[in-house]
């Protein structure tokens, strides 16, 4: 691995990627046989992505059930171990890193989910709840947790007296205000943020979703979004990756993609989402027919080929490669 | 059809559909006004608590009682008052005449019957008829919501489909004792977006064929501006708002329309910062006084504290409740 080097070269420059995932695949087993078990195939969740994220800057992973981008954020918060492939953390390989560099990469590295209300132990004070990351990871006395715990409240909108409160005496919203106090516990550097607002009530929504973006400014910490709705992307995100069967179809700042995009998959995701005005009618309207095949057996070629308005011959025999179209806008489409 | 178009397939009038609860009388729904076409689509969108899912569940008088009791209004279904049915005619109406399609594709199959079983149930209380006949009809049922290969199919389990074909199913059980009405409640929120772009079109091309009058009921304004013809805003048991659906968008008149638009972000260009309101919903037990959003209200007034605002008229079928617009 060269990269090693290159990631430390790059940092000079403002390319630098605080956290990498490179050539990154997960496969998980299917077993047959209850007694005598075999593998019989592969699930093939992730294969084969590669991005970086920006210090300070959100990256948008975008795609339907099952295309991997709740896989990809398992295996960066090292919850699953990827089957290949290797995550660099300000230029190093946690999975080949020591026990310390992993405990702090850990740290580092932190995550809001979709639900707050399975997400909060329902058992724990909100005080609780915020400190533990700090008991856990931090050699720092009782009193300074408390000021901290305070301190974190505060800048998600909350106050102390919330501390002495359990998750039930909360609203979606100001769980998922406290889920965010918790991540931002320990100073992390990335924050995974999967499906952050879904679940909560569209006036509510707006509010998440301008407090992430203060505390990304107030923290400088970066964001992977997992997202499905487009428009939340597009407000929420600097870069997006596209999605489909565990690979990334699409690649480009936010403005690039959403104002051109390219793969065929993409333009149909944007043309099958929602309009924000009844006058709004997408000019060429691709409503995509079946639905996503089985990542235990993938078609060949190009992936989404079996689905693809556009598809060609060599579509279903020649797996495209990912071309530079514009500065930073890549595609993995025969058709470019 | 045009001779009936003029006469709404369901009308409600003043529903009020309360709830007994140890905090006190909870009004989920206070006074609810709208009628709908055949061959149009309405849209109630509301946030949870506003009382979209009381009103669907009231239409089909399906509020368990107790605790909770539609105390006043009246709601026409082809001109006949269906409040006023014993409980054994409103079963003959339930599913045959308003037709219902509800959230979650897996709550609202049986893991334990085969799809065909599950429709037939539907076909065969509609239609007394020998399951030989019954099972024809399914089949054509399933092919007309798009489910492939539906000869075999019948014979498939609710979890051996996809959520997506899962969601066609309840679909194709909504509608088959070709109802008048057809009622959604939230049909598309736990499915991707290129199979929810499916599904709508299948509910857009069964409407037209039938010319069914339907009532889309959402938190999504996105459903709202693809589906329908006009829009009921609920905010605390109340409609707040209602238009047609271009005029509601271009000429939002209550605080909470423009907020609600104004907060939600946009797929074709780039917002800075969106519009958020602040505080939450308010809880229905314990209303303020006067209008129920004055306290999240950017233009709120001392009148809108003290008295709950009237109805006017903005423009041709276009109403707003605020005092704002007196």
């Amino acid at each position: 691995m060269t990269s090693n080097v290159d990631a430390i070269t790059e940092s000079s420059g403002n390319d630098f990627k605080l956290l990498e995932a490179q050539n990154l695949q997960k496969y998980f087993p299917v077993n047959k046989g209850l007694i005598i078990s075999r593998v019989t195939g592969h699930v093939k969740a992730v294969d084969g992505i590669s991005f970086g994220l920006r210090p300070g800057s959100t990256l948008g992973l975008v795609g339907e059930s099952g295309c991997g981008k709740s896989t990809t954020a398992k295996m960066l918060l090292m919850l699953e171990k990827p089957t290949s492939g290797s995550i660099l953390f300000e230029g190093q390989d946690i999975y080949a890193a020591t026990a310390d560099v992993r405990r702090k990469y850990r740290g580092s590295v932190q995550a809001v989910f979709q639900d707050p209300w399975s997400s909060l132990n329902p058992r724990m004070k909100v005080k609780d709840l915020i400190a533990e990351p700090m008991v856990i990871n931090w050699n720092i006395s009782k009193n300074d947790i408390d000021k901290r715990v305070d301190m974190l409240l505060h800048s998600v909108g909350l106050n102390s007296y919330h501390k002495n409160l359990y998750p039930h005496e909360f609203s979606g919203g100001q769980r998922q205000r406290l889920a965010i106090a918790r991540a931002l516990s320990l100073n992390p550097s990335v924050i995974v943020l999967d499906e952050p607002v879904s679940a909560l009530d569209v006036s509510i929504r707006a509010q998440i979703m301008n407090l992430l973006k203060d505390i990304q400014e107030e923290y400088n910490v970066s964001f992977l979004l997992i997202a499905h709705h487009l428009a939340t992307v597009r407000y929420m995100c600097d870069e997006v990756a596209v999605m489909y069967l565990g690979q990334i179809v699409e690649f480009g700042n936010a403005k690039q993609l959403f104002d051109n995009p390219l793969h065929p998959y993409t333009k149909a995701l944007m043309s099958a989402a929602l309009p924000s005005h009844p006058d709004i009618e997408s000019d060429e309207e691709i409503i995509l027919s079946g639905e996503v095949p089985s990542p235990l057996n993938p078609p060949t070629g190009c992936r989404f080929h079996t689905r693809c308005p556009f598809a060609m011959a060599e579509c279903s025999t020649k797996v495209p490669v990912e071309t530079i179209v514009e500065d930073g806008h890549k595609v993995a489409c025969h058709l470019f | 059809m045009s001779s009936i178009a003029s006469d709404p397939v369901i009308k409600v009038e003043d529903l009020r559909t309360y709830f007994q609860t140890k905090w006190g009388t909870v009004k989920a729904v206070d006074g609810v006004n709208f009628e709908v076409n055949r061959g149009e689509t309405l849209g109630i969108v509301g946030e949870s608590g506003s009382g979209k899912s009381v009103t669907m569940l009231s239409l089909m008088r399906l509020v368990q009682s107790p605790p909770g009791k539609i105390v006043n209004g009246r709601i026409f279904l082809e001109g006949q008052d269906i409040l006023e049915l014993s409980e054994d005619e409103m079963s003959k109406i339930r599913g045959r005449k308003i037709g219902l399609i509800l959230q979650y594709p897996m709550t609202s199959l049986n893991p334990v019957f085969t799809i065909g079983d599950q429709v037939m149930e539907a076909v065969r209380l509609h239609e007394p008829q020998p399951k030989k006949t019954a099972m024809q009809r399914v089949v054509d049922i399933l092919r007309k919501v798009n489910i492939p290969a539906p000869e075999s199919r019948v014979q498939d389990y609710p979890h051996q489909m996809s959520g997506g074909m899962r969601q066609r199913v309840v679909g194709a059980i909504g509608i088959s004792a070709q109802p008048s009405v057809l009622i959604a409640d939230e049909p598309t929120t736990s499915l991707d977006v290129t199979i929810q772009a499916q599904y709508l079109r299948l509910l857009r091309e069964i409407q037209v064929e039938a010319n069914l009058a339907m009532i889309f009921i959402t938190h999504d304004f996105g459903i709202v501006a693809k589906m329908c013809d006009k829009v009921a805003v609920m905010y605390a048991g109340r409609i707040v708002e209602m238009g047609n659906v271009r005029d509601l968008f271009n000429h939002p008149s209550h605080p909470y329309t423009q907020a609600l638009l104004d907060s939600v972000p946009r797929m074709e260009m780039d917002v800075d910062r969106l519009y958020s309101i602040e505080g939450q919903p308010p809880t229905l037990h314990d209303l303020p006084q006067g209008c129920p959003f004055a306290p999240r209200c950017q233009h709120v007034m001392d009148r809108c504290l003290s008295e709950y605002p009237d109805q006017f008229e903005i423009s041709d079928q276009h109403t707003a409740s605020c005092w704002r617009l007196i």
